[in-house]
């Protein structure tokens, strides 16, 4: 194996833990501050990833598509929590995973309504198309580095919003003790539609972003919710700094599993079944990973308890 | 007798007399439905136990369903096809004996069950479930890329196993087949629930403290419990697989384990009859609904948000009241 692939194969790694993030934080904010499992998180994802596609096909323009897959986003996040999540905060987490469930099914379903069976296609805005040469000699998509670029700002700026602003006080404060921020006279319904419109809105960026690269179709959502709730299982529920840990570790783990381990069992098997044993054991790589921290640190890397 | 036996008798005997009505009619398509809402149900029992009984909410019951289902698909591949499943270090057959095969769903999903449980009871509360969610993904993306058995087309298999002295290929030959295990599989846990080891399981649900505090230990409690539960969602997979007489990645799905769910739910948690109750909801408004529309999944999550924002207890709890501790 070259050195320059291992390094392209980081590198996506990276950018795939990065988009993972932006999934995963909300993910986690909510969780900590409201309790709340919520599975149609990558409903969400895919209202983002659809609402670029549309505004890009009408107006040709990335950028506008990005600021429609914030506002769509957000806007159905907001919607959803005052109508249906609201309800949930006070009960177990079995009613919040079935509602969420049931929600799932509405957003697909109704999404397929509208926009039918087939995929749409996001293109990558001219600008940032084709390879870039890195150091080293390496060829790279422009596109996917801007990605990765990206996603280390949001994050950046999540972690200053929730350690600098007052707003993150406030969310940090909700985290704590609920009945106390609220009798300090802090709106704690308007923080928590808030706080849920603000993981929306992550995850609608992330759809965006990634739906230039994948085509965009129902049902985009739900794998890398999965793969966002390994993330915040192995970071730790509730914890930012462990969303953004465990992000970079499933992205590396997923991608690197399914570059090195088929040629690693080849060393002991005969090749025709080292690509199948291999392969196989690479897409289960990030539960195994998950498994193993859970048996060191039941609750995550980052988690408190 | 109170309002839940009552609702419970007339629930028992929905599924043979449909299957009985369509029978005189001449209905095949609806002994099949039919038998599909007791093998559902079936697996819907076998998760009530986990989730109603001991209050795991476990969101992976498809490993079992599907390991249920590939131990059907594999052992009868290979006797369709001639081939011994393993030639070293000693010969095993494949096998079209339904009884051969529900042993070996059984068995096969109980030591997935027992090794599942072990690690994920670790555990409480959001990472149980996502814990006992990812084993199921693992076992999906395992299925997918395994090529050995279809990968992610599946396997087909032509002729439904045998059963000794039925036809199996007659609608309602194998529908009675279905509901004398869902019948059987009922009266076992309802005999769990009010068994002594059933008592102390609720018990460690409501109280852990205090059950530890009287000598036993929850964690053991439960495991045996998620076992038992993992053992007959994998025998209803094993069933569901031969209905269809094909089995894919699909039944180690997500999606799937959400189902099971659903069923448990929309009848009652908890409820003995309860996922015999949601599972013959489930296939009524998959079948009438999707007969109107071809997106019935709308309606199918606007039903499940209303029962679970408004009609806490499901169909059951919702017609017969709130549980009675003693009856």
């Amino acid at each position: 194996m070259s050195t320059i692939l291992l390094i392209e194969q980081v590198l996506n790694g990276l950018q795939f833990g990065v988009m993972l993030f932006l999934m995963a934080a909300g993910l986690t904010l909510i969780f900590g501050v409201m309790g709340l499992i919520n599975l149609a998180h990558g409903s969400l994802y895919m209202v983002g990833a659809f609402a670029a596609a549309a505004v890009a096909g009408w107006t040709g323009s990335f950028a506008l598509a990005l600021v429609a897959a914030l506002a769509a986003s957000a806007t159905a996040g907001a919607l959803v929590e005052l109508l249906v999540i609201r309800r949930l905060y006070d009960r177990d987490h079995l009613d919040q995973v079935l509602a969420t469930f049931a929600l799932i099914l509405i957003f697909s379903e109704g999404t397929r309504w509208l926009f039918g069976s087939f995929p749409l296609f996001l293109d990558v805005p001219a600008a940032l198309a084709g390879p870039i040469m890195l150091p080293g000699g390496i060829l790279y998509p422009l596109y996917r580095l801007v990605i990765i670029g990206v996603g280390l700002l949001v994050a950046a700026g999540v972690f200053w919003l929730i350690a600098k602003t007052r707003i993150g006080i406030q969310i940090r404060a909700g985290e704590a003790d609920r009945e106390m921020i609220a009798a300090l006279g802090i709106d704690i319904s308007k923080l928590y539609t808030m706080v849920f419109a603000l993981g929306a809105a992550l995850a609608g960026l992330a759809g965006a972003l990634v739906g230039a690269i994948q085509s965009v179709q129902v049902g985009m959502g739900e794998p890398v919710l999965i793969l966002a709730f390994v993330v915040i299982v192995i970071g730790g529920i509730g914890s930012i700094k462990g969303a953004l840990v465990g992000s970079i570790l499933v992205g590396l783990t997923d991608t690197l599993g399914g570059v090195l381990l088929p040629p690693l069992f080849a060393t002991f098997m005969p090749a025709s079944s080292a690509t199948s044993v291999g392969s196989a054991v690479a897409s289960m790589a990030i539960y195994i990973l998950m498994v193993g921290v859970l048996l060191f640190k039941p609750s995550g890397l980052f988690g408190g308890k | 007798m109170t309002r839940e036996t009552l609702l419970n008798i007339v629930l028992f005997a929905i599924l043979p007399t449909t299957a009985l009505v369509a029978f005189a009619l001449d209905e095949p398509f609806i002994i099949t439905l039919a038998t599909k809402a007791a093998i559902l149900a079936l697996a819907g029992v076998g998760l009530n136990i986990a989730l109603g009984l001991g209050g795991l909410v476990s969101f992976g019951h498809a490993a079992f369903f599907g390991l249920g289902g590939y131990a059907m698909g594999i052992l009868a591949s290979h006797a369709q096809s001639y081939t011994p499943l393993m030639e070293t270090p000693f010969l095993i057959e494949g096998t079209k004996s339904m009884l051969v095969i529900w042993g070996v769903a059984i068995v096969a999903s109980a030591l997935a069950a027992l090794a599942i449980g072990a690690l994920s009871l670790r555990t409480t509360g959001v990472y149980f479930i996502m814990i006992t969610l990812a084993f199921g993904q693992m076992l999906y993306y395992f299925a997918i890329s395994w090529p050995a058995y279809g990968g992610e087309d599946g396997l087909s298999i032509y002729v439904r196993n045998d059963f000794p002295g039925l036809n199996t290929l007659d609608p309602i030959q194998f529908f009675a087949i279905a509901f004398g295990i869902l019948a059987i599989v009922l009266f076992g846990a309802g005999r769990l629930a009010k068994a002594r080891f059933g008592l102390a399981l609720s018990a460690a649900r409501q109280n852990a403290e205090r059950v530890e505090t009287v000598g036993l230990t929850p964690f053991r409690l439960r495991l045996v419990a998620f076992v038992i539960s993992g053992a007959v969602t994998g025998l209803a997979g094993a069933l569901f697989a031969d209905l269809n007489r094909f089995v894919s990645p699909t039944m180690f799905s997500w999606h799937t384990s959400g189902e099971i769910m659903v069923f448990v739910i929309l009848g009652g948690v908890g409820r003995l009859f309860g996922p015999v109750a949601g599972a013959a909801l489930y296939i009524l408004l998959e079948h009438t609904l999707g007969g109107l529309s071809e997106f019935w999944h709308v309606y199918l999550g606007l039903l499940l948000l209303l029962v679970v924002l408004f009609a806490r207890g499901g169909l059951i709890g919702t017609i017969a009241g709130r549980e009675v501790a003693h009856d």
